[in-house]
């Protein structure tokens, strides 16, 4: 059973037309990267898988269930691009943005437990980070405070994670390594992967499968077969996308 | 002092009071601060005297009402006043922070109406817009301790959805927290406070002693629950020296504690500077 079915879902900005029939099957313990351009959609789609815009037409399941029934928010974890939701003036610890990620489990009302603190520093270690456990989130480096949301998405045990565009403001330096802790988390805690990113070259090596989306979906499949895209496929892809037909499918 | 804490009433009602404060506005001033929602606690202090002009007012009309103590209605108005606020801030979303001015001045507004008509200004309300060591009786030390139960308990169970809230609203919001229905309850608990401070700083003055303190943490502290810990500790300095030299000097204690809280937060920031070019 798939984690996520995404049926014919075509979606409207008031008159624009950002999405037209997309159909997309994410298995489990996929790693799979959503590329396309800018404007191209791959936002919207997020959006609409995380319940954030209501769906105006297709369908979306989420671990076999349809999108409007689905509850269980909590096996979802999600990384944005920090640099819209966070204020690094925020006098917070790294520890203490981590267990932030256990709000919703912990529950209302109650208070953090030692089983708790263990969870969280599982966490860092699993992104190397535990040594910075003290720090201000403001004092560190944009690949530093990436490594630390994930951790706060980590902690909740999800089995689904969902990246969108997570390394913009990275340095070129810590892509590569915070990749590595992508594919760690995909082969070895089994949680399956969505990437949103643009960063296209550098993510085929690592993920599983590969979805281009322009509007349509113009390909989709392992991450082989895209390697094998020739040029001229590609550049339909990236080029001048909305005049262009959907193929390759 | 210490001689006259034993042997008068209204010192100690003064003296624990501000003992109670001294930890409380800042407490919930760290969460008023980090959310940016500084100015919300100066719009809800002015609602706040309106609800003591009136309460005055009906004090002096009606002999039935003497016995009601102001601060109850100042209490109720400032917590009218910030249901208000977050109706006018989901009315103007774009412009969020236009429901401050228009609830201060409504606030400023309607006091002004209910001293007029209580033929000017008494003394009693001096006591509230700058704060009296004199003027805490029993009953308000009362209130002010049952409301500071009620805050400081809630604060403690909520504190993990508040610290989200205010650090990534946009991550709250999308692993569920119930934000609105939080949200709600801190701008209750605000409104509390600030009832509950002014007997003591003023309500001119309240929305300082919930900020000053934050300032001055936020310029060294490492995390959140540090920068409680000094606010907490600050309040308490402030609070504590400003009622012996106001008592002593005869000065408001509003003003004397509130030019503490800024020596302090001067005193913070040279120190800042001071590490940075000798670290």
């Amino acid at each position: 059973m798939p984690i996520i079915k995404i049926e014919d879902v075509s979606y409207k900005y008031s008159k624009d037309l950002v999405l037209e029939d997309v159909s997309l099957h994410v298995p489990q313990g996929a790693f799979l990267a959503i590329v396309g351009p800018n404007g191209s959609g791959k936002s919207t789609l997020l959006k609409l898988v995380l319940g954030v815009l209501k769906l105006q037409k297709g369908n979306v399941e989420l671990f076999g269930k349809p999108i409007r029934q689905f509850k269980d928010w909590q096996k979802i974890g999600f990384v944005s691009q920090k640099a819209n939701s966070f204020n690094s003036g925020f006098p917070a610890t790294v520890f203490e943005v981590v267990q932030s990620g256990l709000t919703k489990k912990i529950g209302l009302f109650k208070i953090p437990r030692k089983e708790h603190k263990k969870k969280v520093v599982k966490a860092l270690e699993s992104v190397g980070m535990l040594s910075f456990k003290d720090r201000n989130i403001g004092e560190l480096s944009g690949g530093q405070q990436q490594r630390v949301f994930i951790a706060r998405s980590l902690v909740s045990e999800p089995e689904l994670m969902i990246l969108d565009e997570p390394t913009v403001g990275v340095d070129q330096n810590n892509v590569q390594q915070f990749y590595e802790i992508l594919e760690m988390m995909n082969k070895q805690l089994g949680i399956t992967l969505i990437l949103v990113t643009h960063d296209v070259a550098t993510v085929t090596d690592k993920v599983t499968h590969v979805a281009c989306i322009n509007k349509t979906l113009h390909f989709h499949g392992d991450a082989c077969e895209y390697n094998e895209l020739n040029e001229e496929e590609l550049s339909s892809i990236y080029g001048h996308g909305v005049q262009l037909l959907s193929h390759n499918h | 002092m210490i001689s006259g804490i034993l042997q008068y009433e209204f010192l100690q009602n003064a003296f624990l009071t501000g003992l109670i404060i001294g930890a409380l506005a800042p407490l919930i001033g760290v969460f008023v601060v980090v959310r940016r929602m500084s100015m919300i606690a100066d719009a809800l202090s002015h609602v706040a005297l309106a609800g003591i002009a009136f309460s005055l007012l009906l004090e002096k009309n009606f002999i039935a009402m003497a016995g009601l103590n102001p601060l109850y209605m100042g209490m109720t108005f400032s917590v009218v006043g910030s249901l208000f606020i977050e109706k006018l801030r989901n009315v103007y979303k774009h412009f969020k922070e236009l429901a401050i001015p228009i609830i201060l001045s409504s606030g400023i507004g309607l006091s002004a109406i209910f001293i007029s008509l209580a033929n000017g200004f008494n003394t009693d309300l001096y006591g509230y817009l700058f704060g009296s060591v004199s003027a805490v009786s029993r009953t308000d030390l009362q209130l002010i301790i049952v409301v500071s139960i009620f805050v400081i308990i809630t604060l403690v169970l909520l504190y993990k959805e508040l610290f989200l809230l205010s650090f990534d609203e946009e991550h709250a919001k999308a692993s569920g927290i119930p934000s609105k229905v939080i949200h709600f309850i801190f701008i209750v608990m605000v409104a509390l406070v600030i009832a509950a401070s002014m007997r003591i700083v003023g309500i001119l003055l309240v929305s300082s002693l919930m900020t000053i303190p934050v300032a001055a943490s936020l310029r060294f502290a490492k995390g959140f629950k540090q920068m409680i810990f000094y606010s907490v500790i600050f309040g308490e300095i402030s609070v504590i020296s400003g009622l012996f030299l106001s008592y002593y000097l005869d000065l408001a204690p509003g003003g004397t504690i509130v030019m503490l809280t800024v020596l302090i937060l001067v005193l913070s920031i040279l120190i800042g500077k001071i590490k940075t070019r000798f670290a």
